[in-house]
């Protein structure tokens, strides 16, 4: 098989503070091949956007990269001096931002701005460049672009301003799009048409995509593979199918149940108890431990890595070895 | 715009007969000016251009309760709630909040009327003042409306209301920009909270949240509905959270309310062709590999709304009575008011109207 376009090795993440080092992401490794959506869901404040920032180098000071490297198409490019990876923004990587305003300037037209992008990474004149802006609006779904193009960031809705974005993140065609959160203000409708938009892409150009969501219907339909993310490490990692109906990793699970589902009539939806720890204190052990019900003496002690637990990866002590033969002495099964 | 409202069904939505109604909002309506410049007008000979956000809608919510609202992107929910809480006043129509009209109220006449009522805001990057503190942000309505004896009191209460939406006390020093997305929505839930409103208006509180701590919010939102009887204006696009959360449900097409209704009616029984389809078009977690189909048509363009019925350039039930005149909402034995001609002359077909069994409800 051919090489992964986008690589990431033990990226670590950190924030010096006056409080002492903040590690918010810790040795996580991933892969995207050509043509390939990898979902990434997970708690809030688990490290996904970081992830992602520091993929599209927009890691923002005083967070830096503390370890790992990140490699697009063979090359690395964590180390890249400023100006080489603005030229790589944009055109080789697309980024669709959690926050749309970052991304959009309030003082220009949205057309003034994607023009500027387009022309600043395509070989068009204004008026081509106009016109392709026209065509991008139009396929993100804003009506009238051509009307629309001339409005200003304010005087769209939430849902029309997360689709401009998505329009300046696909100006130059690039080969990877780090898609943060895209469709999270956007209705169902609207959802499809740029689900089915991103599809279309990878299908017919290749493109990989990092697709942060916290929706898992948008996961089961889009990715290939997911990424669960837990405090900063991965704690699951497998085929969209596999991690979303049979997930292994007790959190997944507890993610998996606390979706409310259409039609069940339920006065309080499910939660894991407890919250996320802070950066500040996360225990030793597998960091999952304090909600965990499956917790057991090895969990506060050792800290677990990825494990082979079938058909997906699951840092879980469940399925060391070691667990696995324990219980089966004991006779209870290591499946969760 | 004063022919609609006696068109209107007076209680499109209201049950029983002895509710306190909380809010009361009577042909409400907002245009935006989206004109060119005047110099580009007269060289263009373009006339001045507007934009019908809302125009012309009606509902009311009784304490207690919850009422929803859905529909497209754009269809002009944020604008209603902006509306609704005195953030923009109103082209036209009126919003009663417990007996007092707001609309034409001014900034100092709304205080008293702002620390009953608050809003959590779509966006939780924008309504968060970046160079304040988390604990100033939550404390600021508190001291604003003097609702503690001293600032330990403040804190106190600052650091509890972290705690309700799973932060820490300890997060009370931090700034905006060194928290997660969800974790920035959680800080606007616990100001709004901060000021013990009685009425809540949520657009899109969650979206930005993982569905763990999105279920510890909606459930937290509830628990505090039933023990402060509190009332809910609630915008979402995830219907899922929507069933989970309403006693009624408003879908919004385009400025008009298309379809209002008890929210387990609209969910078994969607009457308007829109409502059909807007379900028709939920996302399936069972992986059954149905594409979805996004409706079809033209998506609407609200500065040059089609004529009639709005919907009828996308609506498979569309007849020359549909292009011609705007349906006004008509109520139903159930509690439900749709505002369809196909509804009224009973020829809408029931069940999906894509074909597709699509959701297990
Ligand atoms: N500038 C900063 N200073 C200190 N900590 C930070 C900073 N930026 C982010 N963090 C911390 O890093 C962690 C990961 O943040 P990140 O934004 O990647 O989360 P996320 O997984 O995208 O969450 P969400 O789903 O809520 O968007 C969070 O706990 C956050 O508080
Ligand atoms: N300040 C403004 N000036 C001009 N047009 C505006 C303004 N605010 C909103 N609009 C327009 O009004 C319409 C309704 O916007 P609104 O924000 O209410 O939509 P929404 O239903 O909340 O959508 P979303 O689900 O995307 O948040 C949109 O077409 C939008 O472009
Ligand atoms: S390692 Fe232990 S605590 Fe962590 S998820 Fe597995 S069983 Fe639970
Ligand atoms: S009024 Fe006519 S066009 Fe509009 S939804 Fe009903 S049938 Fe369709
Ligand atoms: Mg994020
Ligand atoms: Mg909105």
């Amino acid at each position: 098989m051919a090489d992964p376009l986008l690589k990431v090795e033990n990226l670590r993440i950190e924030f010096p503070t006056r409080r002492g080092t903040l590690v918010a992401v810790d040795d996580i490794s991933l892969h995207i091949n050509k043509g390939e959506v990898l979902g990434v869901v997970g708690e809030s404040g688990a490290g996904k956007s970081l992830t992602g920032a520091s993929i599209i180098g927009l890691l923002e000071p005083p967070g830096r990269i503390a370890a790992g490297q990140i490699l697009l198409d063979g090359k690395r490019i964590d180390n890249l001096p400023y100006e080489k990876m603005r030229q790589i923004r944009g055109r080789e990587i697309g980024a669709i931002f959690q926050d749309p305003l970052t991304s959009l300037n309030p003082l220009y037209s949205v057309g003034f701005q994607l023009i500027e992008t387009i022309q600043t990474h395509l070989p068009m004149d204004k008026q081509q460049a106009r016109q392709r802006a026209i065509d991008l609006l139009a396929e993100v779904g804003i009506p009238a672009p051509e009307r629309r193009i001339d409005h200003y960031p304010h005087q769209f809705s939430g849902g029309m301003r997360q689709r401009v974005v998505i329009a300046l993140a696909l100006c130059a065609n690039p080969k990877l799009i780090i898609a943060d959160e895209p469709t999270t203000a956007l209705d169902v409708s609207i959802q499809a048409q740029i689900i089915a938009l991103l599809k279309r892409l990878c299908r017919d150009h290749g493109t990989a995509v990092m697709l942060v969501t916290h929706d898992m219907g948008v996961i089961a339909e889009t990715a290939d593979r997911v990424a669960v993310m837990y405090a900063g490490r991965i704690a699951e990692i497998g085929p969209v199918k596999e991690v979303i109906k049979d997930g292994k990793h007790p959190y997944t699970h507890g993610l998996m149940g606390s979706i409310p589902i259409l039609g069940h009539d339920t006065e309080k939806l499910t939660q894991i108890e407890g919250a996320m720890p802070r950066l500040t204190d996360i225990p030793t052990g597998c960091a999952y431990n304090p909600r965990c019900p499956k917790v057991f003496d090895r969990c506060y002690r050792d800290r677990p890595d990825l494990l082979d637990a079938g058909t997906t990866r699951a840092a879980c002590w469940l399925y060391d070895d070691d667990a696995k033969a324990a219980a089966a002495v004991t006779g209870e099964t290591a499946h969760v | 715009m004063s022919e609609v409202a006696e068109k209107m069904s007076p209680d499109p939505t209201k049950i029983g007969a002895d509710a306190e109604t909380v809010l009361d909002v009577q042909g409400l309506k907002r245009y935006f000016d989206v004109s060119p410049p005047f110099l580009n007008r007269l060289i263009e000979r373009t006339d001045k251009a507007f934009l019908k956000a809302v125009d012309g809608i009606d509902f009311r919510i009784e304490r207690g309760e919850t009422f929803s609202l859905v529909g497209e992107s754009g269809c002009g929910k944020s604008t209603v709630a902006r509306l609704v809480v005195g953030l923009y006043s109103p082209t036209g129509g009126s919003v009663t909040f417990e007996g007092q009209e707001i609309g034409g109220l001014s900034r100092k006449e709304l205080v008293p009327v702002r620390r009953r009522m608050q809003m959590i805001f779509q966006d939780p990057y924008a309504s968060l003042n970046p160079r304040w503190r988390v604990e100033d942000i939550i404390a600021e309505p508190i001291r604003f409306f003097g609702l503690t004896n001293n600032n330990n009191e403040t804190l106190q209460r600052v650091g509890e209301l972290l705690q309700l939406v799973n932060l820490s006390p300890k997060d009370m020093e931090k700034y905006p920009h060194e928290f997660s997305g969800g974790q920035r929505q959680r800080i606007s839930i616990a100001r709004a909270l901060a000021s013990e409103p009685d009425f809540l208006v949520c657009d899109e509180p969650t979206s930005a949240l993982d569905v763990s701590v999105q279920a510890q919010i909606l459930n937290l939102m509830k628990d505090l509905q039933k023990r402060l009887n509190l009332t809910y204006l609630f915008i979402s696009h995830n219907l899922a959270v929507v069933y989970h959360m309403s006693d009624h449900i408003g879908v919004m097409y385009l400025g008009r309310l298309a379809e209002v209704a008890p929210a387990k009616t609209l969910f078994e029984k969607p009457r308007h062709p829109y409502t059909k389809l807007l379900l028709d078009t939920i996302p399936d977690l069972d992986m059954t590999g149905r594409e979805r189909v996004p409706v079809a048509g033209e998506v609407p363009n609200p500065i040059n709304p089609p004529s009639g019925c709005a919907f009828h350039p996308r609506c498979p039930f569309a007849n020359d009575r549909c292009k011609a005149e705007r349906p006004e909402p008509i109520k139903m034995p159930d509690g439900a008011a749709v505002a369809c001609h196909g509804v009224e002359e009973g020829r809408i077909p029931e069940g999906p109207i894509s074909g597709i069994a699509s959701q297990d409800i």
